[in-house]
């Protein structure tokens, strides 16, 4: 319990880190953070498999990608924020108010069906789950799941052309 | 034993803040940022369901969307570093050409 709320509050903050940088590298960063936290709490759900693909492709390629292109176009400055001179409050136009309530109001709904519902309790197998080791992640993504598996590789085929066309210079 | 309704409402605070950074800033990479953090949220309440039911489906499921994220990281700062070529902004509001 300790280490889940040391873990949550790592992931909560570094998630307002990110909405909140000015510049886009420190957001990245906090990224950077919220990824690791969330592996780590992929490790207490037994899911260790997961925990070191969300390291290798979050961490290791997602996020370095966001800094390469942010190094690329320079975003050090930012015109996101047209003039630094307005205070915090003149910044609060009418379309952020109404983002952030209805971002707000969105969790208030998830968070009230959370707390007043309840959970079914397991219907698996605690033999087929196996402490989530990779064996049997393995034999139920070859079996059950080898043609969305098989799309999967299409799909990333797909993409890697798609940005390849994209960023070609005419 | 954390309970899972804990990790629920982690994954749901983390979604919200995703939600909120997508909709109040106007950098696109900012907008990317949380659109990728809203995928882990979802991730961490399959991690989560997929513990609670003994079940190994949501963990294919997680495997799946961290295709998807990837694919779609590729494309998406493709298309980014393209409207900075041409547009030279990354301030979504600059680039309306959309706008009837």
């Amino acid at each position: 319990m300790f280490l889940f709320i040391v873990f949550a509050l790592i992931a909560i903050v570094a998630g307002l880190g990110v909405i909140l940088s000015r510049k886009p590298v420190y957001s990245a960063l906090f990224l950077l953070v919220n990824f690791a936290t969330l592996a780590a709490l992929y490790i207490m759900l037994q899911a260790q498999f997961l925990a070191a693909v969300q390291i290798i492709v979050y961490a290791g390629a997602i996020v370095v990608l966001i800094l390469f292109v942010i190094m690329l176009i320079g975003g050090g400055e930012l015109r996101d924020i047209r003039d630094p001179n307005k205070t915090l409050l003149r910044r609060l136009t009418a379309p952020r108010v109404t983002g952030a309530v209805l971002a707000l109001l969105l969790l208030a709904a998830i968070g009230y069906g959370l707390i007043t519902g309840t959970l079914n309790s397991a219907s698996g197998s605690a033999a087929a789950f196996n402490n989530g080791s990779v064996q049997a992640i393995a034999s139920v993504l070859y079996t059950d799941y080898v043609l969305p598996f098989e799309l999967a590789s299409v799909l990333l085929l797909v993409g890697m052309i798609g940005a390849v066309v994209l960023a070609k210079n005419e | 034993m954390v309970p899972t309704t804990y990790y629920l409402i982690l994954s749901a605070i983390l979604f919200a803040l995703g939600v909120i950074g997508v909709l109040v800033r106007r950098n696109v990479l900012i907008i990317f940022m949380s659109v990728e953090m809203m995928l882990n949220a979802v991730n961490l309440t399959f991690a989560a369901l997929s513990k609670h039911f003994l079940s190994l489906n949501g963990q294919v499921f997680m495997l799946m969307a961290m295709v998807v994220a990837a694919a779609e990281v590729a494309v998406g700062l493709a298309i980014v570093m393209t409207v900075v070529r041409h547009r030279d902004t990354t301030n979504i509001e600059d680039v309306n050409l959309l706008k009837g």
